[in-house]
């Protein structure tokens, strides 16, 4: 296959449970190599969206292919190809790190060694560990472990860091790097921002079952959110000047805490006016626009949860 | 066939992982044998127990018994537990076939049956009188018939069943009928005839025949035909319908 292809073509999908429709009309395609994040609210349609692409779930329309197959009617050939970590999934509590491993890499003939693997993902100390005892980032390592044991050339990691602490989650993210620079396509469903920032290279936003969104995360912190803040504390009880400044389209005041919205280059224009009014506060810094505010202005949603 | 014989092998082994469940399997048919053995006794009567010793009649039957707790209540339980805890939503996932699953469930079931059995027999000779296996090799193909039968209807609840409570629940329900009616509680002769005929619908009568016949050297005949077309069917429609989530 050429280096460049497409790993999954997704397009005009939908897909309904009854009369209730969880996904319509979504349409992308997912270059080879790339880490590509699907971002959304919650009942968005994200892993309804990777299921179907897995063949889990049958799409009741449009078209899907897979590394150029249609996962409608070869899904069992796809599975055995791709690597998958799933939302909602277990294993039995009693069974060890290393039979689950060794189960696991039996299924595709010629994979890869559960034993490099295992090494790999830093698991060997828990080689012997039953499932039930491990923490919840080493039950995350264990699945990134199997998603990946069979080489597959795409993986679907749905919600990997949720419920992870901080320190888990970095940990997380830097497997997921590693996962790209083995060459592997990763795709990526999350609700966390800066998780989306700091590892997509392109990003897909749906919001209430339709894709409203595809870029590079800075390509659509750049068309989206044109806003800057300028942030800033002082106890002059007056600033109704500032409201005329220059590029300044909104001020809001907390108490001591003074946020002036405004575009372009609001803050040489705010620090001026500051100067001018004999204000000098020491933490004057302007907070640059993130995606987090491209995904409230397009979802229009409050703050993930 | 790898990934049958892997998971069959550690499902075997987390099956050992949980005591309290071996030691259920394996106690269950001992209680059963020594207290209707209390109750019965050796006595040959013309009229009941198809014309044998109670325990002629009884240690085959229990040997159906155990194979029906297996198939009716161990193999559903476990199965519908899995689905709910989402372990065969990551077995899809990772493409391990669903024959995969079902034939490691019937596998695992056949060893216990067979290390439940043979210790209700050797319970049963210590102190009971019996009649020996009118031939060894009959009896053994009959075990392995009946028990695979059961196995695979279990597959089959477990396959579509949707919670392990669920399944446990309708498990307990079906054997205990069964048992009651098919004739390994009571002897079936002293039933109402109503009872009888609701009897032997059930898949353990034909499945307590079976092993009776050969273990006595009776006709097989009919039964023998049910037990096939049940393990058919069950294979059968729980391929079609087995549900991962």
């Amino acid at each position: 296959m050429d280096q460049t292809d497409s790993v999954v073509v997704v397009e005009h999908l939908e897909k309904r449970y009854g009369s209730f429709v969880a996904i319509e009309d979504v349409s992308f395609v997912v270059e080879r190599g790339e880490i590509f994040g699907i971002l959304g609210p919650n009942g968005a349609g994200k892993t309804t969206a990777v299921e179907c692409l897995q063949g889990l779930r049958h799409a009741d329309g449009g078209n899907l292919r897979v590394l150029g197959l249609d996962p409608r009617h070869h899904a069992a050939e796809i599975r055995r190809r791709i690597g998958s970590q799933l939302q909602e999934s277990a294993l039995p509590d009693r069974i060890k790190v290393w039979e689950a491993l060794d189960l696991f890499a039996s299924v595709v003939p010629g994979g890869g060694d559960w034993r490099v693997a295992l090494e790999q993902w830093g698991l060997d100390t828990k080689r012997n560990a039953r499932f039930g005892s491990l923490s919840g980032g080493q039950r995350q390592r264990l699945f990134v472990a199997l998603a990946l044991v069979n080489d597959p050339e795409v993986v679907f990691l749905d919600e990997m860091t949720t419920g992870l602490d901080p320190a888990s989650r970095r940990v997380a993210w830097d497997l997921i790097r590693r996962m790209q620079d083995r060459g592997t396509t990763v795709v990526l469903v999350t609700h966390f921002m800066d998780e989306a920032e700091n590892l997509c290279d392109r990003l897909a936003i749906l919001d209430d079952k339709r894709l409203i969104a595809l870029d590079t995360p800075s390509g659509l912190i750049s068309r989206h959110a044109t806003k800057r803040r300028v942030l800033f504390s002082t106890d002059q009880p007056d600033l109704t000047w500032l409201d005329s400044s220059q590029h300044v389209t909104a001020v809001h005041r907390t108490r001591d805490r003074v946020e002036v919205e405004g575009t372009g280059p609001v803050l040489a224009f705010v620090a001026a006016a500051l100067i001018e009014h004999g204000i000098a506060p020491t933490d004057l810094r302007v907070k640059g626009a993130d995606l987090e505010d491209v995904y409230l202005s397009l979802t229009g949603t409050g703050r993930s949860d | 066939m790898r990934t049958l014989a892997k998971l069959s092998w550690v499902e075997l082994k987390l099956l050992l992982r949980e005591p309290l469940t071996v030691l259920f399997a394996l106690a269950l048919p001992l209680i059963i044998l020594y207290v209707l053995g209390g109750v019965f006794g050796e006595e040959a009567e013309a009229d009941i127990f198809r014309g044998v010793g109670a325990m002629s009649y009884y240690v085959p039957a229990y040997i159906g018994l155990v194979i029906a707790s297996i198939g009716l209540i161990s193999i559903p339980t476990h199965l519908a537990g899995y689905r709910e805890r989402g372990v065969l939503k990551r077995f899809h996932a990772s493409s391990v076939p669903a024959w995969a699953v079902g034939g490691a469930e019937m596998v695992v079931a056949l060893v216990i049956a067979s290390a439940s059995s043979l210790l209700l027999v050797a319970a049963a000779a210590l102190v009971y009188d019996f009649a020996a296996p009118n031939s060894l090799p009959t009896v053994v193909g009959a075990f392995l018939l009946v028990a695979v039968m059961f196995a695979a209807l279990g597959v089959l609840l477990g396959a579509v069943l949707p919670t392990a409570r669920a399944a446990q629940a309708l498990g307990l329900l079906l054997w205990f009928t069964m048992m009651m009616l098919a004739g390994a509680g009571p002897p079936p002769e002293v039933l109402p005839s109503g009872m009888r005929s609701v009897g032997s619908l059930t898949p353990l009568k034909h499945v307590i025949y079976v092993m009776q016949d050969a273990w006595l050297g009776l006709d097989a005949g009919r039964s023998l035909l049910v037990v096939v077309v049940i393990l058919v069917l069950s294979i059968l429609l729980a391929l079609r319908f087995f549900r991962w989530e």
